[in-house]
């Protein structure tokens, strides 16, 4: 039931995507607002979550030891090679897909079930997250209406129907876990996974989020640029950062 | 004829030295920087002494002007000169105040200057990092520096993690203006509320 009702959602999402892309898309922040008034609401919602568990729950954790928390942190990207892995594949990415699977083998073995990193000294770089919403825009699917869903934040109809591709067999760490009924695994071994991944985020983030709330005189309209020009940069998959930017429109601004 | 002559030799002397001398690289520009705000918010200075010295540094070496001008996007053509000059005096003191609030409470940040890539005639990027402390990862810093004048060169734009500013800034404008049915006088008190 509530996969059908995840299901729905996601062709509604999907008929307004196909109505926002009319091929004169700027990238970033002029992307179409379709549920202004929803996300509005929902973003509200989530600030006011924010405010009473998760900023507290990130304060909470940095007073943890120092390799309690890069322990965790280690464990949670350890686990999310199982689904870049699968995206690098479907990405064309051979290359990425070797060093992400050798970096969840000995991660996994030597390295502790992922608490500690022991293949970046042996030369298995660690390289960014990649997630079905980032394989659908390599495919050239445009990002369509932007969305904010409760709790997990910003997005768009193109990384939601993403996420619902994890919900539905996407995701190995999902269907070990909670999907399938496994003897060594548990559903709240998920649930923990997601919750500490999001804490351990928001941790290291908590100066920069309330210096952007603090500075913006349109704090909706900030975390919107910001989340939109994050998943550009995810999706060129560039390892220099400032090639993800447009430069257009720097060029006709002359002073002296 | 002579004295001509010399005084022309003298000229050209004075103006090759002072191009060798006085013309700064950009990374050694934006390291200069980076280490004068760093001692700043080292210092045992109170806040608002610390706040003052930062946006010193901001008026010297940052295009406020232009950068003020990036971020009213396409709203910048419509805009009458009243209004270009209410906006232009704005935008000083909103860059100004925000500037220095979002930098005051960093203690002692060390940045490293790591290279710096000359994208066109009028810009080069200067890419640094942001060293990690025990309570935050490292982070990237990228430098867009105005460089049209290479003896004045001016920061235009910082690109934190592929993040830039400048951009954020644009798009957070529009916004403002577009919900209000393209009013350029909402944006206008929203920045007033700001400086308040």
């Amino acid at each position: 039931m509530k996969k059908t009702i995840y299901f729905s959602l996601i062709c509604l999402f999907l008929s307004f995507n196909a109505l926002a892309d009319d091929g004169t898309r700027k990238p970033g922040g002029d992307l179409k607002e379709c549920w202004e008034g929803f996300n509005k609401a929902t973003f509200s919602l989530n600030q006011t979550l924010d405010g009473i568990l998760f900023e507290p729950l990130a304060k909470g954790y940095r007073y943890l030891p120092s390799p309690i928390r890069t322990g965790t942190s280690n464990m949670v990207s350890n686990i999310s090679n199982l689904m870049t892995i699968p995206n690098n594949l479907l990405q064309g990415d051979f290359k990425s897909a070797a060093n992400n699977t050798m970096r969840l083998v000995v991660n996994s073995t030597l390295g502790i079930l992922g608490l500690f990193d022991v293949a970046t000294g042996l030369g298995y770089e660690k390289l960014d997250k990649e997630d079905y919403g980032q394989t659908l825009a390599s495919w050239g699917m445009e990002p369509g209406c932007y969305i904010v869903l409760p709790i997990l934040g910003p997005s768009t109809a193109r990384d939601a129907f993403g996420q619902a591709i994890s919900f539905f067999g996407g995701d190995p760490w999902y269907n070990i876990t909670s999907e399938n009924d496994t003897r060594y695994f548990k559903d709240s071994d998920y649930f923990f996974s997601k919750m500490a991944d999001g804490i351990d985020f928001r941790a290291k983030n908590i100066e920069a989020f309330n210096s952007i709330k603090k500075n913006s005189i349109d704090f909706y309209a900030s975390v919107k640029s910001l989340y939109l020009q994050d998943r550009e940069r995810k999706i060129s998959n560039s390892g220099i950062i400032t090639d993800a930017l447009d430069d257009s429109d720097w060029e006709d601004i002359e002073i002296n | 004829m002579k004295i001509k002559n010399l005084i022309l030799f003298v000229f050209l002397l004075i103006f090759s030295f002072s191009n060798v001398t006085f013309s700064k690289e950009p990374a050694k520009f934006i390291g200069e920087i980076t280490s004068e705000a760093s001692s700043v918010l080292a210092s045992e200075d109170s806040k608002e002494n610390k706040i003052l010295k930062l946006k010193k540094i901001a008026e010297n070496n940052v295009d406020i002007l232009g950068i003020g001008l990036y971020s009213l996007g396409k709203h910048r053509k419509t805009i009458n000169n009243d209004q270009k000059k209410t906006y232009n005096k704005l935008f000083r003191e909103y860059f100004l105040k925000s500037f220095s609030n979002r930098l005051v409470d960093y203690s002692d940040p060390k940045i490293e200057i790591q290279s710096e890539e000359k994208v066109s005639e009028k810009y080069t990027i200067v890419r640094s990092l942001l060293v990690a402390t025990d309570k935050r990862p490292e982070v990237k810093l990228d430098w867009r520096v105005y460089t049209k004048d290479p003896n004045n060169p001016l920061i235009r734009d910082l690109v934190i993690e592929g993040l830039s500013l400048a951009r954020t800034q644009k798009e957070e404008f529009n916004s403002i203006i577009v919900s209000n049915n393209n009013n350029v006088d909402a944006l206008f008190n929203n920045l007033r509320e700001f400086i308040k």
